[in-house]
């Protein structure tokens, strides 16, 4: 939230990624989340800005869901969302990419054998 | 809503009731199609561009209204006027809404509180109307009635941010809700063509008390005092208007009535 | 849970230029096997510049953009008409929202870019710098600035940068009505009276230029087109789309029964493509400097709307924070 990289002509002053997007004004950003029927989990579907949780939903309403594109919708305040970052996405995400054994298509199955 | 007896359907030859009701839904109508009108005049002038999209809706919801009470009093007037004849043809003297739905936007207190007031009057109308003996209202009260209770849910949250939080907000908050307070009675006052309509209309007082336990509710909440106004507006639906509406409607029809007989 | 919420992490340390070409070369090698660019990957100062500027811009035009039509709501001149005008403003601001949510994940607030337009630092498309003047104008934004919109739209679908190309995915789905109730509008006007005829052709003639001119300079003249291309951000040439535009246009004039403005006009057999004649940059330069019809009145409205706003942003804020218990959680199903 603090540190902040010069700025760049005609580019404003940008924030750098604590999981906290600088609001030095302004209403705080809101994650929105669209469950478009029952039986779907939320989706992600933007963001936008609201001076509180009630009135996110309510915004949220009426910005991703004009057209009846959901049944039930989800706010988070973006600063609350923690990410991975790209530098850790080596650690995080490769040692999951070679246990090939965890897919039921690594292994084989007899001729004739069914429902299995 | 009183009993539901007299069932005034478009019946052969006119009844006693076509006349009063024809005059009941342009009332209704005509509350809808002004404020949506007024509601129109913010869109590119919110205080935050999420607001343009949330009184769009609004001015939406209260558009489509608008249409199916004006398409039915045509419909059971029998003069082949439709929607758009009975819109955008008919003189200020002809219009039967309410004064409150026609007085100027103001600031965002102002129409924030003209929003509350009407929203909560409109909840408690359609959902009596739900039992009314002709199908069209009833019809419509049953979808209208969830407008009109976002729409409220809309201002209340307004009128409680704008009064409860900043000083300059608590003043402009109060002064909007000074503002309208004089248009208040109106809503509620019996009226004649209602007193025609048992079983199809509501009785306008009856809906008085629900609103003040609502709407007090709310200003208290919002730490802000229900005006005690010193005038009251009335006329509105004998076709006396505020002289604001002799600006609105022009503005509003002009382009249709240059090209008579035109469609668009 | 995608991360595109999050604002982007900008280069991590300058201090080790070989850290720095290895990201670069990382980040080239992605673009070249189009993988989708997010907002949280390492990217090159100028791809992001570039990005906030092109993103801001079409959002800023979005917004600016509602006020010609919004000019028209409340004289529509008819119920059906009023209602489709009011959800199409409607529209335009949500796609407003939806861009400046995709610039925020560049780490750019929107409160700054809404500055940058109001100061005059940042442009929004030149066309919404023209009046509105009559009701065919409605037919003539929704069929020729909305079609030619859409032609620069559909390949963003596509850009490099994850959060742009699913915003513009979900505009150009909602901007189908667009398009097309434009097109009704000038159908029905063409064949209504005469003086409605006339009021169609009239719209046209002022709106046929100025649209062609959205697809900004010739390819020569543009200054960003290279390097955007070469990042995935732009797909095809101005003078490219410009053309598809024409070859599009023609035939639908045809259909309206109205001419379009330009005497050299004409279908050429042998490439297979409709002719036009010269397109006068110049006035598309004194527009863009700020010399046209509408551009002090367009961004004063933004800036009058804004500024009444102020108090109403500042007591909500207020309200927020004496009531963070309860407002924070109304929870959802």
């Amino acid at each position: 939230m603090s540190a902040t990289t010069p700025r760049a002509p005609g580019v404003p002053e940008v924030s750098r990624a604590t999981g906290t997007p600088r609001t030095p004004h302004g209403w705080p950003l809101w994650e929105v989340f669209v469950r478009s029927r029952r039986g779907l989990s939320h989706q992600h579907v933007g963001s936008l800005h609201a001076p509180d949780g009630a009135m996110a939903l309510r915004n949220a309403r009426d910005v991703y869901t004009r057209r009846g594109e959901g049944v039930s919708l989800w706010v988070v305040p973006s600063s609350q969302v923690l990410a991975t970052t790209p530098d850790e996405q080596d650690p995080f995400f490769d040692p999951a990419m070679d246990k090939a054994y965890r897919h039921p298509t690594f292994y084989e199955v007899p001729e004739g054998v069914e429902h299995l | 809503m009183s009993t539901p007896a007299a069932a005034a359907g478009p019946a052969p030859g006119g009844t006693s009731t076509t006349e009063p009701l024809v005059a009941y839904l342009l009332g209704l109508g005509d509350d809808a199609l002004v404020l949506a009108q007024r509601l129109g005049e913010w869109i590119t002038r919110a205080p935050q561009i999420e607001e343009d999209v949330a009184l769009a809706n609004i001015a939406l919801d209260l558009l489509g209204q608008a249409r199916v009470l004006l398409t039915r009093a045509g419909e059971l007037e029998g003069a082949g006027r439709d929607e758009d004849a009975l819109a955008f043809g008919r003189d200020e003297r002809d219009f039967r809404n309410v004064c409150l739905v026609e007085i100027p936007n103001g600031d965002f207190a102002v129409t924030t509180a003209r929003q509350l007031v009407f929203s909560a009057y409109q909840c408690e109308l359609w959902s009596a109307l739900r039992d009314s003996a002709d199908p069209v209202l009833s019809g419509l009260a049953g979808k209208a009635v969830k407008e009109a209770a976002y729409h409220r849910d809309h201002a209340t949250h307004w009128v409680l941010r704008l009064g409860d939080g900043t000083d300059e907000g608590h003043r402009r908050m109060q002064a909007g809700l000074d503002r309208v307070w004089p248009y208040v009675d109106e809503l509620f006052a019996a009226d004649d063509v209602a007193a025609h309509l048992a079983g199809v209309a509501v009785d306008p007082p009856s809906l008085r008390a629900p609103w003040s336990a609502y709407v007090e509710d709310v200003v208290a909440r919002a730490t802000l005092t229900v005006p005690s106004p010193t005038w009251h507006a009335r006329g509105g639906r004998r076709g006396l208007h505020t002289e604001h509406l002799g600006h609105l409607l022009p503005e509003m029809q002009h382009l249709h009535r240059a090209h008579p007989g035109a469609r668009w | 849970m995608h991360d595109d919420a999050l604002s982007e992490t900008r280069s991590e340390s300058r201090s080790a230029p070989t850290a720095e070409a290895e990201l670069e070369r990382r980040f080239e090698a992605m673009i070249a096997d189009e993988v989708r660019i997010e907002p949280r990957d390492w990217m090159p100062e100028g791809y992001r510049r570039t990005l906030v500027r092109q993103i801001a811009q079409h959002a800023h035009s979005e917004i600016i953009g509602m006020q010609p039509e919004g000019n028209w709501i409340t004289r529509a001149p008819s119920l059906r008409r009023k209602a489709i005008l009011i959800a199409k403003v409607q529209d335009e601001a949500g796609h407003g929202l939806y861009l400046y949510s995709a610039a925020e994940t560049l780490g750019i607030d929107r409160e700054d870019l809404l500055d940058l337009l109001h100061t005059g630092r940042q442009k929004y498309s030149s066309i919404f710098n023209y009046p509105t003047l009559t009701w065919a104008d409605m037919g003539a934004i929704g069929w020729l600035v909305d079609g030619a919109a859409i032609m620069n739209q559909v390949p963003l679908c596509r850009c490099s940068y994850g959060p742009y190309g699913r915003a513009m995915v979900r505009i150009c789905k909602e901007e189908s009505f667009h398009q097309r109730q434009g097109f009704e509008i000038l159908h029905t006007l063409s064949h209504g009276t005469p003086a409605q005829k006339a009021m169609a052709q009239d719209a046209v003639n002022r709106f046929w230029w100025p649209s062609l001119m959205m697809f900004g300079p010739p390819d020569a003249a543009s200054t960003h087109s290279a390097q955007s291309a070469a990042w995935g951000i732009k797909r095809f040439g101005n003078d490219e789309l410009r053309q598809r535009f024409v070859d599009m246009t023609v035939p639908q004039a045809q259909a309206l029964g109205l001419t379009l403005p330009d005497p050299d006009l004409r279908w050429d057999e042998r490439s297979g493509h409709w002719r036009f004649g010269a397109v006068d940059w110049d006035e598309l330069d004194r527009v863009i400097r700020g010399d046209g019809p509408c551009n002090a009145q367009r961004v004063e409205r933004r800036r009058t709307a804004h500024e009444d706003g102020a108090w109403v942003r500042d007591s909500a804020e207020a309200y927020a924070a004496k009531h963070a218990d309860t407002t924070r959680a109304t929870a959802a199903a």
